[in-house]
């Protein structure tokens, strides 16, 4: 079966410093993987790489078996790459149910039109709605992104990067800065996404990150240290020296 | 053969007068993320304030010395007064320098009037020198070497001194820069004034060459500007080799194809546009 | 978007289309139809720099470029080729397309401040051509328009007729305008505006979206170039300076980026007091300069916002 994100030699230096080292990784459809790694360990570079943000310098990414680099970001959304990012960038100014229309816009060709009234698409807006709803957010559709909690925004970015029906999605610390009741919340809808989207998450929160994910690659100085299912993982001697020390 | 000398030294000056305007432009630019587009500006109001001491009667380099201190006095005022009240927002300050180009060009116009106005080049160096049967313009070359002190010493200050390794640093990493507890705003400061100090006294010493006129900063600035395009932002050994390039082929193109100048200035700077955003040596100008 | 909400909106517009058809009739002498006329016509061209600075949010100091490079186009084509006013017209703004084409993909080069500085150093590259090239522009002497177009047979040399000449193409322009800011165009704009990494990642090719704004901002200012060189009759390396690119983006910022109404505002005050200042005084440069300050320091999102917030502030 086909790798739904097949990654080979990945690497990447900044200057002198080695970012990404060899990076070689396997994700099957429908599984859910967790990269994790002590701070600089090159996670979210990796995801800046196979987003197309930052430019290898050597190696290879294949999304369900074609080659990503040398594609342009948006190139490979309409491959089926979605991401979300550990720093959020909504659209401050905009409602709720603008950000989503956007999102939802962004792979269609409605995107060019310059006369018609956007704000007349019944269909795109309603599926926009929905969206919302599937997060929870549907009763403040219509309010600024400014004016809403940064637990409604994380939701919020969820919805838009599912609307865009990836293949894979890439989490980068979907978690992060999150109440207790928030990170219910967010976990329950991770949970809920279904199998035929594929999910590599970077996460620091690690008792919910370990009940979700299924297999992990763990990071270090831009180097796969470990990888296999988590239970082989966690026992792995090499895991403990990589967040002890060494 | 007498053409080519006069056409060479020419270029050479020019280069020299560009590279004292836009080292400064460029080191604004490299460390405070800001085009100053009062440069031009500064350059001509040093130029005007070089004719008025002139006519006092002071020595030309006391006067070319006494022109970069009052324009960088008015470059500390505006730099403290008003640009620090925009801090973080760059494209508000390039603006805002915008609408101090055009208070001051435009409050020259009414001190000095619109008659271009000439200056005379210190006594010593009137007379042309001869050699090998050529007459060199004196001028040009004093001013040619004025301008190598001006970059050895500027490259002295850059590379040797605390101030330059500041400079660098926070031309390099700003965030880092202030992490490490260098007093940032205070070398905004410094830095605009030693540029706009560099624009005014170059003024004075492009007297001779240019005269003081209506204008002569909407002249110059735009050969700032490619220079740096040319030679990249916050590089010093790129203004210097920008000016040079961009001084020779303005003044051998005003010469050969006066009709055609600006096309000759043109090219160049497409290409390394196309080719090199980021200039020669430069870091890029997004 | 206007600054007006429900039936109030559709009232003032109503009345204001009222007024401007009526203006002739309303104003005592031909001196202020004139005027109104060459409002419009700046209005017309901050409308077009909108599109840049308002809705993609891109910075430019060289759109005195399309002004100026469409009337010396327009005015060359006729004067010195020949051509008749309908040919010479549909050419200028295919050659100012093309031209804004070109000077996109090079100022998109770099974004920012690096995007602002490449227009200027282009418009002035213009502006110097302009100047120099004497054999075919005329240099300081410019280009003289031997007569302004008859649309239909309609003569334009009158102030009133050319008033609703440039009310019609004004009404064209506003509307296009408002149709972009509306559409989905308009909203992927903005967004590359506010946030041009998420937006590629969400599919949006963000390249093509500014230079096609850029294109889009540099054809109307071929239009506003026409209407210039059509009502002055003239044109001189003026048109395409520094101080003109910095004009016409005072008036947009003035009367607030990212609306429609707020080009125009900024375009009626700015000509108004630069009108009336010229009339006493030289010193409309100082006053020009002055307002950059004062508009950038204390209202930067513009008047018609500014005044907003500060009747929220102080009001009932």
């Amino acid at each position: 079966m086909i790798a739904a994100l097949e990654i080979a030699g990945l690497s990447k230096r900044f200057g002198g410093l080695p970012a990404t080292q060899d990076v070689a990784m396997r994700v099957m459809p429908g599984e859910r993987r967790l990269i994790i790694g002590p701070n600089g360990a090159g996670k979210t570079t990796l995801f800046n790489l196979v987003g197309g943000e930052l430019r290898a310098d050597a190696g290879s990414v294949r999304l369900f078996g074609t080659e990503l680099l040398g594609l342009s970001t948006q190139r490979r959304a309409h491959l089926g790459l979605a991401r979300t990012y550990q720093i959020l960038t909504l659209f401050p100014r905009e409602t709720l149910l603008h950000n989503v229309v956007l999102a939802l816009m962004g792979l269609r060709r409605l995107r060019w039109q310059p006369w018609i009234r956007l704000a007349g698409q019944r269909a795109l807006h309603e599926a926009a709605q929905a969206a919302l709803a599937r997060v929870g957010l549907a009763d403040r559709a219509a309010r600024i992104v400014s004016e809403t909690s940064y637990g409604e925004r994380r939701r919020l970015e969820l919805a838009m990067a599912l609307v865009q029906q990836p293949r894979v999605l890439l989490l980068d610390e979907p978690l992060a800065g999150l109440s207790a009741e928030e990170r219910g919340a967010v976990q329950a809808l991770l949970s809920a996404i279904p199998r035929d989207i594929t999910i590599v998450m970077i996460e620091h929160d690690m008792d919910v990150a370990l009940a979700f994910a299924e297999q992990i690659t763990v990071l270090h100085y831009g180097q796969v240290i470990v990888e296999g299912t988590r239970a082989a993982v966690v026992a792995d001697p090499r895991t403990k020296e990589v967040y002890l020390g060494g | 053969m007498q053409f080519w000398v006069i056409q060479t030294l020419n270029s050479l000056a020019l280069g020299g007068l560009l590279f004292l305007l836009s080292s400064g432009f460029s080191l604004i630019f490299g460390l405070m993320r800001m085009a100053n587009l009062a440069h031009g500006v500064f350059f001509m109001l040093g130029a005007y304030l070089g004719v008025t001491l002139l006519q006092a009667g002071v020595n030309f380099w006391l006067a070319a010395l006494g022109g970069g201190l009052l324009v960088a006095l008015l470059g500390g005022l505006l730099e403290r007064c008003v640009l620090r009240a925009l801090a973080g927002n760059e494209q508000g300050q390039v603006l805002v320098t915008l609408g101090v180009s055009f208070i001051v060009a435009d409050l020259c116009l009414v001190v000095w009037g619109g008659d271009p106005i000439p200056l005379s080049p210190p006594a010593g160096l009137r007379a042309p020198l001869f050699f090998m049967g050529l007459a060199f313009p004196t001028y040009r070359l004093a001013v040619l070497f004025v301008a190598i002190a001006a970059a050895v010493l500027l490259y002295v200050v850059m590379e040797r001194t605390r101030i330059g390794a500041m400079i660098r640093a926070g031309v390099d990493d700003m965030a880092m820069a202030r992490i490490v507890g260098i007093r940032v705003s205070l070398l905004f400061t410094t830095v605009f004034c030693l540029g706009a100090a560099l624009a005014g006294a170059g003024g004075v010493i492009g007297g001779p060459m240019l005269s003081a006129y209506p204008g002569l900063d909407s002249d110059m600035l735009p050969l700032a500007l490619v220079v740096v395009i040319l030679g990249g932002v916050g590089s010093l050994v790129g203004s210097f080799v920008g000016s040079f390039i961009v001084g020779g082929l303005y003044s051998f193109g005003t010469a050969l194809f006066p009709d055609l100048a600006y096309f000759v200035l043109f090219l160049p700077m497409l290409l390394v546009l196309v080719l090199r955003p980021r200039g020669l040596f430069g870091r890029t100008l997004a | 978007m206007t600054g007006l909400e429900g039936v109030g909106r559709w009232f003032w517009l109503a009345a204001a289309a009222v007024a401007l058809i009526a203006l002739p009739w309303l104003m005592p002498n031909d001196f202020y139809v004139n005027l109104a006329s060459q409002i419009l016509v700046y209005a017309v061209w901050a409308l077009s720099l909108n599109l840049l600075v308002g809705f993609a949010g891109m910075q430019s100091l060289g759109h005195a470029a399309y002004l100026g490079g469409g009337a010396y186009v327009c005015a060359w084509l006729i004067a010195n080729a020949g051509l008749g006013h309908a040919a010479a017209a549909l050419l200028t703004v295919l050659i100012i397309g093309a031209m804004a084409g070109l000077f996109g993909v090079l100022a998109l080069r770099a974004s920012g401040l690096g995007f602002l500085m490449i227009t200027l150093a282009l418009g002035q590259i213009l502006w110097g051509v302009a100047y120099r090239w004497v054999d075919f522009t005329g240099g300081d002497n410019g280009i003289r328009l031997p007569s302004r177009p008859a649309p239909f047979g309609l003569a334009l040399n009158q102030p009133a007729p050319f008033y609703y000449f440039a009310l019609a193409v004004f009404a064209v322009v506003l509307l296009v305008m408002w149709r972009i800011a509306q559409s989905p165009y308009g909203a992927a704009l903005r967004g590359t505006r506010d946030q041009p990494r998420r937006m590629s990642a969400l599919g949006y090719n963000v390249w093509l979206i500014r230079w096609s704004a850029f294109v889009l901002a540099g054809f109307w200012g071929g239009v506003a170039g026409l209407l210039y060189v059509y009502y002055n009759k003239f044109v001189s390396p003026q048109a395409l300076s520094l101080q003109q690119s910095a004009e016409v983006l005072i008036m947009t910022i003035l009367g607030g980026v990212g609306s429609i109404i707020g080009p125009v505002v900024g375009a009626v005050i700015i000509t108004l007091v630069k009108t009336v200042v010229s009339s006493y005084v030289d010193r409309w440069n100082t006053l020009l300069g002055v307002l950059f300050l004062v508009v950038i320091v204390f209202m930067p999102e513009g008047v018609v916002p500014g005044l907003r917030r500060l009747r929220r502030r102080f009001g009932p």
